[in-house]
C-alpha cells in the first residue's frame, strides 16, 4: 500500500489511472450491450455475403453513411447499430430513405432477401450491435395478456392501445402496427428507428418482447368484436360517424317524413 | 270514440270496446284530452324534427341503460378477468371493468346493448346540438320562447353531464384518462380545488369510491333531472304552440299543419322506430368505445388517440391550445407559496364559460338591442336576420376550432401534417375564425336577400333569350305565382332603432350603447320588396318587350 501511495506522484500514474477507467468502462459498457444479445440469433454469415454486403453498401447506402459506414452530415454512422437495425430499415423499405423528411417512410423494400442478408453482414462485421432475432421470439405463442400490459404501459402512448399509431411532434408519427412482422416488430424494438426508443433486453426482457408480439398478433387475428371497427381511433372516429352518418341518414328520413307537404 | 259525457249516466254503449272506453272515459275525462291534444296542429318541416330524435334518443337510452343496470357493477373492488376475451385473460382490473367487458363478451346481446346506448347517447347530444342550432338561426327563441330556450340549454348541459358519467363508468384506460383529467381541471381552481377534489374521489385519485358516485348521478339523479326538463320542455311548447315558417296565410295568430291524431301521431310514432332502427344498425354493424382495447385503468399508461367523447371535446381542444408559456412567462405561476394552474384553469373554464353564457342570454340580449317585445311564432328565415346569422356562425365556428383541436393528432397522421402546425393554425383561427365567420355569413346572407328581392321583383332567369325587331336580345324572366313571391318578401325586416330619451329627457349610456348595437345589427339591410316595388316591376316588364329603352329591367 505504501508503495503504491509512494507512486502516486509517479509521472506515468495519470495516464495509467486513465487507462484503468477507461478499460473499466469500456468492459462495463461492453458487458451492458451484450445484454441485448443474449438471445442473439445463430444467423451466420459467411466471408461472401459481407464482402457482397459490402458492394451493395458501397453503391447504395455510401452517399449519405459514408464509405465504411462511418457516417456524413446526411447520415449518421452505422458502426455497431447492428444486423437488426440493418434488416428493420431495409426490409420494411425505410432505407434507402426516398427524401428527407421528417421520418423514414415505409414503403416497398428495394432489396430482397438475400440482399438483405448481404447488407446485414457487411453491417454487423463492423461492429457488435444487436442481431436478428431467432425464428422463437418473434412467431407469437407468449403470453398475449401479459404482452397487452407491457404493450399498454411502454407503447401505447404513441401507438395507440389499439395499436392503430398516432401523432407525434413536427411531421413525425408513430405508424399503425397491423400487418408489421414479428421479426420488424421484434428489431424495432431493440433497435430504436426513427423516433422510437430502444427497449433493450434489462428494459423489457426477450420474452416480454415475444409478449407484445404475441399480444399484437392475437389482437390482429381476433378483429373487431364490435363490427367495423372505424380505424381503432377512438372517440374522434366515432363522434365524425354519428354526425356524418347517423344524423346524415336520419335527416334523410326526415325531409322523407315530412316530404308530402309543406 | 265514445262520445258519452258523464252527464248522462243513462248512455250504456253497445260494444265491448265502447262500454271499456266510455268506463275510462267517465272517470279520467280521456276524450277531453284527446279531443285537446289530437287536434293540436304542427306545421311540417323536416328541421323541426330534430327535438323529437333527442325525445327518442333519450327513451332509447332509458330503455338500453336499464338493460345495462342489469349486469354492470360499479366497484373498484380488484379483480382477475376470467371472461372470454384472450388477450385480458387475467389481468388484473376493477369488478367495474370486468363487469363491462362480462356484459360485452359473455351477456347474451349485451355487446349490442352497449353498443347501442353509446351511439344514442351520442345521437342525443347530437340531435339537442343540431335542434338547438335550428332554433337560434330561426329565430324560434323569442318571445314567448325564451324561457323554453333556456329549459332546452340547461337539457343540453344535463345531456352532456349524463354522458361523461357513463363515459367514466367501465373504469377502462380511456375513461380513467378522462377522469384524471377532469381531477386535473379540478385541481387547477384555486384554493379550493384540491378539497373539491378530495371530496369528489374519496381521496387521492383515483381512489375506490369514484365509479359508484358517478354511477348514482349517471342511472339516477341526471336521468331524473333530464326526464323533468322534457317535461318542461314539452309543456312549454303545447302551451306556446309550434313556430313555423312563413308562407302564404301563416302568421303569428295561426298555426298551419296537420293535428296531432291522426297523421302526425302515426308519423311520430313511426319515426321512433326509424330512430331505434338506425340506431341499432350503428350498433349491430360498428362498434364504439372498444374498451376491451383499452385494458384497465392504470393512472401510468396514457394512449394516443386518447379523447372524450365529441360533445366534451371542445374543452379537450382548448385544453390541447392553450400554450404553457408565453415566451418567457409561465402560465403556471406560483403566488404567495401556492402553485395557480391558469394553463388549465383558463382554457377548461373561459371557451365553456363564454359559451354557454352568451348562449342562454342570448334571446335577452336580442330583445334588448331590438326591444322586441312581441310574441313571435312565425319563424325567421336565417338570411332575413344577417346579423343573428352571423353571430350564429361565429359561435359555431369557435366552437367547431375548439372541437377540431381536440382531434389535433389526428388531423395530423391523416392529412400528413405537423401536429405543431395543426395547434399553430387553430390557435390562430380560435381567435381569427369567429370574426372571418361573422363577416362572411353576413355577407352570404345579404347577397340571398338581394338574390329574393331581385327575383321577387323581375322573377326567375329561364334562359331562353328572345331577340327584339330592333336587334337587341333580352332574356325572359318567369314571373314568380303568388305563392312563392309572398316567402320572398313577406318578411320583417327591422331598422336601426336610434337611442331615444327616457322619462326624465336623459339619453342614458346604456341606451347609448343599445342603439351603438342596434346599428351594427340592422345597418346593413336589404329590405323587402314593396307592393308599390312588385307592381312598378310588373308594370313596365310588360313594356319591356315594346319599349326597348325600358331594357335596363330585363324582366317579362
Amino acid at each position: 500500500m505504501k508503495a503504491l501511495s509512494q507512486k502516486r506522484r509517479h509521472p506515468l500514474a495519470a495516464i495509467a489511472l486513465l487507462l484503468m477507467g477507461l478499460l473499466l468502462t469500456g468492459g462495463l459498457y461492453a458487458v451492458a450491450t451484450t445484454v441485448n444479445e443474449a438471445k442473439a440469433s445463430t444467423t451466420t454469415y459467411s466471408a461472401n455475403d459481407t464482402e457482397e454486403g459490402g458492394k451493395l453498401f458501397a453503391a447504395n447506402c455510401a452517399t449519405c453513411h459514408g464509405m465504411g459506414a462511418s457516417g456524413t452530415a446526411d447520415g449518421p454512422s452505422l458502426v455497431g447499430v447492428g444486423a437488426a437495425a440493418v434488416d428493420f430499415q431495409v426490409g420494411t423499405g425505410r432505407m434507402p430513405m426516398q427524401m428527407n423528411g421528417p421520418q423514414a417512410l415505409k414503403k416497398p423494400a428495394q432489396f430482397n432477401d438475400e440482399q438483405t442478408h448481404q447488407l446485414s453482414a457487411y453491417v454487423a462485421s463492423l461492429g457488435a450491435g444487436p442481431a436478428i432475432p431467432e425464428e422463437e421470439l418473434v412467431n407469437g405463442g407468449g403470453d398475449a395478456a401479459a404482452g397487452g400490459e407491457l404493450f399498454r404501459t411502454n407503447c401505447a402512448m404513441c401507438h395507440n392501445a389499439a395499436a392503430a399509431g398516432g401523432a407525434l411532434t413536427r411531421g413525425k408519427f408513430a405508424p399503425a402496427l397491423a400487418d408489421v412482422s414479428g421479426k420488424h416488430i421484434y428489431e424495432a424494438m431493440v433497435t430504436g428507428p426513427q423516433n422510437m426508443p430502444v427497449f433493450s433486453d434489462s428494459n423489457i426482457t426477450p420474452e416480454g418482447k415475444k409478449d407484445i408480439i404475441t399480444f399484437l398478433k392475437q389482437i390482429e387475428s381476433t378483429g373487431s368484436p364490435g363490427g367495423a371497427d372505424l380505424g381503432s381511433l377512438g372517440p374522434v372516429a366515432e363522434g365524425l360517424f354519428v354526425w356524418v352518418a347517423g344524423l346524415g341518414v336520419i335527416i334523410a328520413f326526415t325531409i322523407w317524413l315530412t316530404s308530402r307537404t309543406s | 270514440m265514445s262520445a258519452a259525457s258523464t252527464a248522462e249516466p243513462a248512455f250504456v254503449a253497445k260494444t265491448k270496446t265502447g262500454r271499456f272506453t266510455d268506463f275510462v272515459d267517465s272517470r279520467v275525462g280521456g276524450s277531453g284530452i284527446l279531443r285537446e291534444f289530437g287536434r293540436k296542429v304542427f306545421p311540417d318541416h323536416w328541421s323541426f324534427m330534430f327535438g323529437e330524435v333527442a325525445l327518442y334518443s333519450f327513451v332509447i337510452l332509458l330503455l338500453s341503460g336499464t338493460f345495462l343496470t342489469f349486469f354492470f357493477d360499479p366497484s373498484m373492488a380488484e379483480t382477475h378477468y376470467d371472461g372470454s376475451y384472450v388477450p385480458l385473460k387475467g389481468v388484473e382490473m376493477s369488478v367495474a371493468y370486468n363487469s363491462s367487458l362480462n356484459i360485452s363478451f359473455d351477456v347474451r346481446g349485451g355487446l349490442f346493448m352497449r353498443q347501442v346506448h353509446h351511439w344514442a347517447a351520442l345521437l342525443f347530444v347530437a340531435s339537442i346540438a343540431v335542434h338547438m342550432l335550428r332554433v337560434f338561426f330561426t329565430g324560434a327563441f323569442r318571445r314567448p320562447r325564451e324561457m323554453n330556450w333556456v329549459v332546452g340549454s340547461v337539457l343540453l348541459i344535463l345531456a352532456m353531464a349524463a354522458g361523461f358519467t357513463g363515459y367514466s363508468l367501465p373504469d377502462d384506460l380511456l375513461s380513467g384518462n378522462g377522469l384524471r383529467i377532469i381531477d386535473g381541471v379540478i385541481k387547477s381552481i384555486p384554493v379550493i380545488g384540491t378539497y373539491i377534489s378530495f371530496f369528489l374521489f374519496g381521496g387521492e385519485f383515483p381512489g375506490t369510491a369514484i365509479i359508484s358516485r358517478l354511477y348514482m348521478l349517471h342511472i339516477l339523479l341526471v336521468p331524473a333531472l333530464i326526464l323533468l326538463m322534457i317535461v318542461l320542455h314539452l309543456f312549454m311548447v303545447v302551451v306556446h304552440k309550434h313556430t313555423q315558417y312563413p308562407g302564404p296565410g301563416r302568421n303569428d295568430n295561426n298555426v298551419v299543419g296537420y293535428p296531432l291524431g291522426p297523421v302526425y301521431a302515426a308519423k311520430a310514432g313511426g319515426f321512433f322506430f326509424i330512430v331505434f332502427g338506425v340506431l341499432a344498425l350503428m350498433a349491430a354493424f360498428f362498434t364504439i368505445n372498444p374498451i376491451w382495447n383499452y385494458g384497465p385503468y392504470d393512472p401510468s399508461p396514457v394512449s394516443a388517440g386518447t379523447q372524450p367523447d365529441w360533445y366534451i371535446g371542445f374543452v379537450d381542444g382548448a385544453l390541447r391550445l392553450m400554450p404553457g408559456t408565453f415566451g418567457d412567462w409561465h402560465v403556471e405561476q406560483v403566488w404567495f407559496g401556492h402553485v395557480f394552474t391558469f394553463n388549465v384553469l383558463l382554457p377548461a373554464l373561459v371557451p365553456a364559460g363564454i359559451l354557454f353564457t352568451v348562449m342562454f342570454a342570448y334571446p335577452w340580449i336580442e330583445r334588448w338591442i331590438t326591444k322586441d317585445d312581441r310574441e313571435h311564432h312565425v319563424l325567421d328565415r336565417p338570411r332575413n336576420a344577417p346579423t343573428r346569422t352571423g353571430i350564429g356562425v361565429a359561435g359555431f365556428i369557435w366552437y367547431c376550432v375548439m372541437w377540431a383541436a381536440a382531434g389535433s393528432d389526428l388531423i395530423a397522421t391523416h392529412f400528413h401534417v405537423s401536429l405543431n402546425d395543426v395547434t399553430y393554425w387553430l390557435r390562430a383561427l380560435f381567435f381569427v375564425g369567429p370574426i372571418i365567420g361573422f363577416i362572411v355569413a353576413k355577407r352570404v346572407a345579404l347577397a340571398l336577400q338581394r338574390k329574393d328581392r331581385e327575383i321577387a321583383l323581375h322573377g326567375r332567369e329561364t334562359g331562353r333569350i328572345v331577340r327584339l325587331p330592333h336587334g337587341e336580345f333580352i332574356e325572359v324572366h318567369a314571373p314568380l305565382d303568388e305563392y312563392k313571391r309572398y316567402k320572398l318578401v313577406g318578411f320583417e325586416s327591422p331598422q336601426v332603432l336610434p337611442a331615444v330619451p327616457n322619462e326624465h329627457g336623459v339619453v342614458t349610456r346604456k341606451e347609448k350603447r343599445r342603439a351603438a348595437l342596434s346599428k351594427w345589427f340592422f345597418e346593413d339591410r336589404v329590405a323587402p320588396a314593396t307592393p308599390a316595388e312588385l307592381e312598378a316591376a310588373h308594370g313596365h316588364g310588360h313594356a319591356a318587350v315594346e319599349a326597348p329603352e325600358e331594357s335596363k329591367s330585363l324582366s317579362h
